[in-house]
């Protein structure tokens, strides 16, 4: 008999993170001169921005005594110095001024990451710097699109990143979590499509002649006062790697047209997502929903946020929980559904860059 | 280049050994538990001493992408502490203990122009630097220092390599570099590597601050094992603890008085904490400092020395003559912490 050698994603219920990848360290409004605390992929870093503006990433522990230098203060043109003995580094993670002796010593430095600002974010890269392209910041071109409007927040999990990536490709949960705002019956019952290249995964799925959803009724209320009746309701989930969502969503009214591409008579939002692994089972999950219509609505920006804030509360207490699960029944596996295709391809394409980076998976002990 | 330095031992073996300049080997290791070298990490390895266990530093010139094959350069010093005659005498097959790598000199990425500066076996520092910068497209140049081809390891190959961006300079061929001119050239956006004599090291580190370029920018790396002048027996005193040693060529003072029971602190081990230092008491000689943690003023004031690379050789009479044979040897009275 032959044992066929699996690699199935199948009992892999967490994955590491690869760190030939750019990853959301924070929003850009959140690092200014004072130095800012984050972790991401287990890493510490201090996040300031120098007299320039230029966004500075140090591995957050000095190299003398690993005090935490986003406790110090930044000095000088592009310095920041260590709250504890005073030595300053400069934004390449050098060390500049030594106090207590006449000569710097030459090892002295820091772990510099390579940091990008786009899309209101802050992408840092802490693999291999050579490689560190910012052509491969996944697109959310919408954040900062003036063609696009809306705001989001940060939500703190105590989940692996991998579980919030499973949710937001598997929307049918919708049904059951988000009942009273972006649910809907027919999400589950309907068909969907995936397909995947080297770096994305697309999973779309069109719902004709529904019932529209409270929160979507709404937003066709706000830009077609009055309307009433049914929708053709459109929801495509775009990943790219390493742990960016953006999915297309709207409704228009029924029948005109949108399905093939005329989306004019409904409402077209942006949810954006992006979700940086802090720890093995914590993670920050950035989002923003932009929309283009009523661009200058401030007002209903604001209620967006607030509603999708409240939609999101939902994923977080399942997610949490799904975590905690997990992690006291270490033998229990997970099965797989159709419905879970999205989420697959995403963990195979994460594990694959985990192997080409030599690091295998390896269960959590 | 998370500066990771957790030292992980374990076994290598070695697999190929060859000659690559007079007095110089390349030896291939097959280590245990491979770990890809980034550019400017080397390895710690134990070597034996006159029957006693002890620990060198290598830099790796080469390492294959998963890290299964790390290559290093070992230069037989005609007055080295004993190490390189040790591992002169491996051979194909032979076990060692090694650490994996570890990073002392990280390369950053991302500098406008960069300058890799190797004085004789200091190359085996910057060969791995210099092919990750060329592979990056970076602008670079590797400039080359030493006193005769036939000394130079790597030579031909690094021509082809990096071709124009190589520059040599050779003591017999009336080439030597010229440390002012080398600087001189230079912009604030330029990153310099070296590895080299302390003599070299020396003269740059001062000149570069003269220069007006910023300190940062200039980046070496020492393993704390040549001076300014060729090692010379000496005799070292402690009248607090009644201790007195004589320290030969091949070994440092701070080897030299644990062996003698004193309790010693110390650090890198390569005069860059200043953890070793000792009070100088009463100097019979002159002190070759091999540090780089004192400044220049206090290497002159000759009051207190890194005990762990520098030594004392007998005054060279100003006049230039040739120091009288048997002359007694040079003695430095110390007090230490
Ligand atoms: S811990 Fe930072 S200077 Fe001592
Ligand atoms: S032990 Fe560090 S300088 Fe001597
Ligand atoms: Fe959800």
């Amino acid at each position: 008999m032959t044992i066929v050698e699996s690699t199935s994603s199948t009992t892999n219920k967490t994955l590491r993170f690869p760190l030939n990848a750019w990853y959301v360290a924070a929003w850009d409004r959140e690092v200014v001169r004072k130095p800012l605390a984050v972790r991401v992929a287990n890493q510490p870093l201090a996040l300031y921005r120098t007299e320039d503006g230029e966004v500075v990433a140090l591995a957050d522990a000095c190299w003398h005594r690993l005090a935490p230098l986003s406790m110090g203060k930044v000095v000088g043109k592009d310095g920041i110095q260590c709250p504890y003995h005073g030595i300053v580094y400069n934004s390449a993670g050098r060390c500049v001024s030594m106090p207590a002796q006449e000569v710097l010593n030459p090892s002295a430095t820091v772990p510099s990451f390579p940091a990008v600002e786009r899309y209101r974010f802050i992408w840092v890269w802490l693999g291999d710097p050579l490689l560190a392209d910012p052509d491969k910041i996944p697109d959310m071109h919408q954040m900062d699109d003036p063609k696009w409007a809306g705001d989001g927040e940060t939500i703190d999990l105590d989940c692996n990143y991998q579980l919030v990536l499973d949710n937001l490709m598997d929307l049918t949960h919708e049904e059951f979590i988000h009942t009273s705002s972006i649910g809907g019956k027919n999400i589950s019952s309907s068909d969907f499509i995936v397909t995947h290249g080297a770096n994305s995964v697309t999973l779309s799925r069109w719902m004709i002649d529904i019932e529209p959803v409270p929160f979507m009724r709404g937003q066709m209320n706000a830009k077609f006062p009055g309307f009433e009746g049914n929708v053709d309701r459109w929801q495509i989930i775009r990943y790219e790697f390493p742990s960016t969502i953006c999915i297309d969503v709207g409704v228009a009214k029924t029948g005109t047209g949108a399905p093939e591409g005329d989306r004019s008579q409904g409402i077209n939002g942006y949810v954006m997502n992006t979700i940086s692994p802090s720890t093995d089972t914590t993670s920050r999950y950035f989002w923003a929903w932009m929309r283009n219509y009523l661009l200058d609505s401030q007002k209903l920006t604001t209620q967006i946020k607030d509603g999708i804030a409240g939609v999101f509360r939902e994923d977080t207490a399942m997610l949490n929980a799904q975590q905690v699960a997990i992690d006291a029944m270490p033998s229990y596996e997970f099965y797989n559904l159709n419905i879970d295709a999205g989420g697959m391809w995403i963990r195979r394409l994460i594990e694959r860059a985990l192997e080409a980076e030599g690091a295998p998976w390896q269960p959590r002990t | 280049m998370a500066a990771t330095n957790v030292e992980v031992w374990q076994h290598a073996s070695v697999v190929a050994i060859d000659q690559v300049a007079i007095d110089i080997q390349r030896i291939v290791l097959e280590p245990q538990l491979p770990k890809r070298a980034e550019p400017g990490s080397h390895v710690d390895l134990k070597v034996v001493i006159d029957g006693e266990q002890d620990k060198r530093s290598y830099s790796i010139v080469e390492s294959s992408d998963d890290g299964t094959r790390l290559t290093i350069t070992v230069f037989k010093a005609p007055a080295s502490r004993g190490g390189s005659v040790y591992m002169h005498g491996l051979a194909v097959g032979d076990r060692l203990e090694i650490t994996q790598p570890l990073q002392n000199f990280p390369l950053r990425i991302g500098a406008k122009r960069y300058v890799l500066l190797a004085g004789g076996i200091g190359v085996t520092a910057l060969v791995n630097m210099a092919r990750t910068l060329k592979d990056a497209r970076a602008d670079y140049t590797l400039v080359y220092a030493g006193r005769s081809r036939e000394a130079m390891a790597y030579l031909e190959p690094l021509r082809e390599e990096h071709g124009e961006n190589l520059v040599v300079h050779v003591d017999d061929e009336d080439t030597s570099l010229q440390v002012p001119a080398l600087l001189a050239g230079l912009d604030v956006h330029t990153e310099l590597y070296m590895c080299g004599p302390i003599r070299l090291m020396d003269a740059v580190r001062r000149q570069w601050t003269d220069s007006g370029l910023s300190y940062p920018n200039l980046r070496y790396e020492t393993f704390g094992n040549s001076g300014w002048f060729d090692p010379e027996e000496f005799v070292v005193r402690i009248p607090r603890l009644g201790v007195e040693a004589t320290i030969p060529t091949g070994r440092s003072m701070l080897e030299a008085l644990e062996s003698a029971g004193v309790d010693m602190m110390f650090d890198c081990r390569k005069g860059e904490c200043g953890l070793c230092e000792v009070r100088v008491l009463e100097l019979d000689g002159t002190i070759d400092h091999r540090d780089v943690f004192y400044s220049e003023r206090q290497q002159n004031a000759a009051t207190k020395m890194c005990c762990c690379v520098s030594r004392v050789i007998r005054t060279v009479p100003a006049d230039g003559r040739e120091r009288p044979a048997g002359h007694s040897l040079p003695v430095v009275t110390i007090d230490v912490s």
